[in-house]
């Protein structure tokens, strides 16, 4: 039972809520309070558009615990609109060849059960070929 | 018809607030997989029979109530243009909550950024509930407790294997929120419920898959309350089905809504844009809700829609709005309904199987 870090950890995993750098303008994700950029703090809030495009990828076909239902699946580094990079699974792929480039938007889903079927549900981003459609 | 009030005392059964309430932004989430009803079929009754819709859709392994109602909730929040921060209600109707106790509400409004001003709360009533969260959405904005208010009808509907549902048992469903009439892409100028105590349909606590009545859910069920839903409506606020360009009833096969316009005297075109049952299903406290995102993608300024919901248990809402001009700017702002529809995956029984987790190891 993890409760309180995925309590803790709730708005950057439900909607990718990081920083801004009040002095260099730079955005951070995950939150770290500091920016890399000037060295200087960085606390104020900054909420990612969830646009962005596939870094780098691979395939898991042997899922770590807690993941065993999702498999198989992909994992990618994916490059967000506004810089920073975020590891995290694609999702609505349907056998869809992945590419470097690709591009992908946020959407937020059920990573996994934190302790099978009793314990709580734990939700988080996932990134899905964008959708054709007006926008 | 058995309601027997005066012209006054009809008009004083309308749900109408003080002050005049619309739509100011809506959203409509129907998730990839679709399985074709002969699927079904081709597993039950060696494909023998007629098939109620031509096709569910399935919601993919990482996907449930809340994060369904996120996308339609976000879709709604950039068509309504407003900082998620001022909605001071967000309401999920449901019959697949995630959880037996703790709220879904609660995830939604945290992960669009509603919290923490703000009421959250489940809405429970069968297929109905996500026009009783609409309802009341209505009273907290209409009475100015409220500017903006957030309501969902979302399911993840579930029959047992082998059952008359399991061909129609879908998922999806839509996100309003309301606000004042002048901001509105639609006014919703009256409403008007009806409900009795009638058994048609349910679920015990401790039960995975609901049991129905059989024969019973169709005449003293769907079809009465229905009927008498819209006709009180209309009697009430002196229309008839000429006044309205499209109507939306709720649709648990392609049948039912069919029949129940034509008894209600609307012709097949006006229902055509809401009906979309056939190809995602009966997605239960979406359906209906969903039918008007679908009629709001193509209407006009000045057209009519009268919504009508059907819950088990029993009970309809009925709904006369009037779209205004604003629909033009904000229908483009998000994905549209027939966009989710577009994107379509089928699967066979076995991935249906598998991703609805009715394997049991
Ligand atoms: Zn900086």
């Amino acid at each position: 039972m993890e409760v309180p870090r995925h309590w803790r950890l709730r708005q950057q995993r439900y909607a990718l809520v990081g920083e801004v750098c009040p002095h260099c303008d730079a955005k951070l994700f995950p939150p770290r309070d500091v920016c890399p950029h000037c060295g200087q703090e960085a606390r104020t809030r900054f909420t990612f558009s969830g646009r962005g495009e596939v870094y780098s990828y691979t395939h898991m076909s042997d899922a770590p615990a807690g993941f065993e239902q999702n498999a198989p699946y992909t994992v990618a580094l994916v490059k967000l609109e506004e810089g920073p990079l975020v590891t995290a699974q694609l999702t609505d792929l349907d056998g869809k060849p992945v590419e470097i480039g690709m591009p992908v938007e946020m959407v937020t889903r059920r990573i996994r059960s934190d302790d099978g079927e009793k314990g709580i549900l734990v939700y988080g981003y996932k990134f899905r070929p964008v959708l054709a459609g007006p926008r | 018809m058995d309601v027997e009030e005066t012209n006054s005392d009809q008009e004083s059964i309308l749900l109408k607030p003080e002050l005049p309430v619309g739509i100011i932004g809506y959203g409509a989430y129907v998730p990839r997989y679709r399985l074709p009803a002969s699927e079904v079929a081709r597993i039950w009754t060696g494909g023998k029979g007629g098939l109620p819709v031509k096709e569910k859709s399935v919601p993919g392994i990482d996907e449930d109530v809340a994060t369904m109602s996120i996308e339609a909730a976000r879709n709604a929040l950039a068509r309504a243009g407003i900082d998620p921060g001022q909605l001071r209600a967000v309401w999920v109707g449901s019959e697949s909550h995630p959880y037996a106790v703790k709220p879904t509400s609660t995830i939604v409004a945290e992960a669009i950024g509603a919290v923490p001003h703000v009421q959250a709360a489940d809405w429970e009533f069968a297929c109905k509930a996500g026009t009783e969260a609409l309802v009341a959405a209505m009273g907290m904005v209409g009475s100015k407790m409220a500017r903006y208010a957030l309501a969902i009808g979302m399911d993840t509907a579930q029959g047992r294997p082998g059952d008359a549902l399991e061909y129609t048992a879908g998922a999806g469903g839509a996100a309003y929120i309301l606000g004042p009439a002048e901001e509105s892409l639609a006014e919703i100028e009256y409403a008007y419920s009806y409900v009795t105590d009638t058994p048609d349909f349910w679920r015990r606590p401790e039960q995975k898959y609901p049991e129905h009545g059989q024969r019973f859910t169709g005449e003293p069920a769907y079809f009465k309350h229905i009927t008498a839903a819209a006709q009180a409506l209309m009697e009430a606020s002196h229309t008839g089905p000429e006044d309205y360009r499209y109507a939306v009833f709720h649709q648990p096969n392609t049948k039912f809504p069919q029949r129940v316009a034509a008894q209600l005297g609307f012709k097949p075109e006006q229902i055509q844009a809401g009906l979309l049952v056939p190809v995602i299903g009966n997605t239960y406290a979406g359906a209906a809700l969903i039918g008007l995102s679908a009629v709001l993608d193509q209407a006009v300024e000045g057209d009519r829609i009268l919504m009508v919901s059907y819950g088990s248990g029993a009970g309809s809402d009925a709904f006369a709005l009037r779209v205004t001009a604003a629909i033009e700017s904000r229908r483009n702002l998000a994905l549209k309904t027939a966009d989710y529809i577009a994107r379509r995956t089928q699967i066979d029984y076995a991935t249906y199987v598998r991703y609805r987790g009715k394997l049991a190891v």
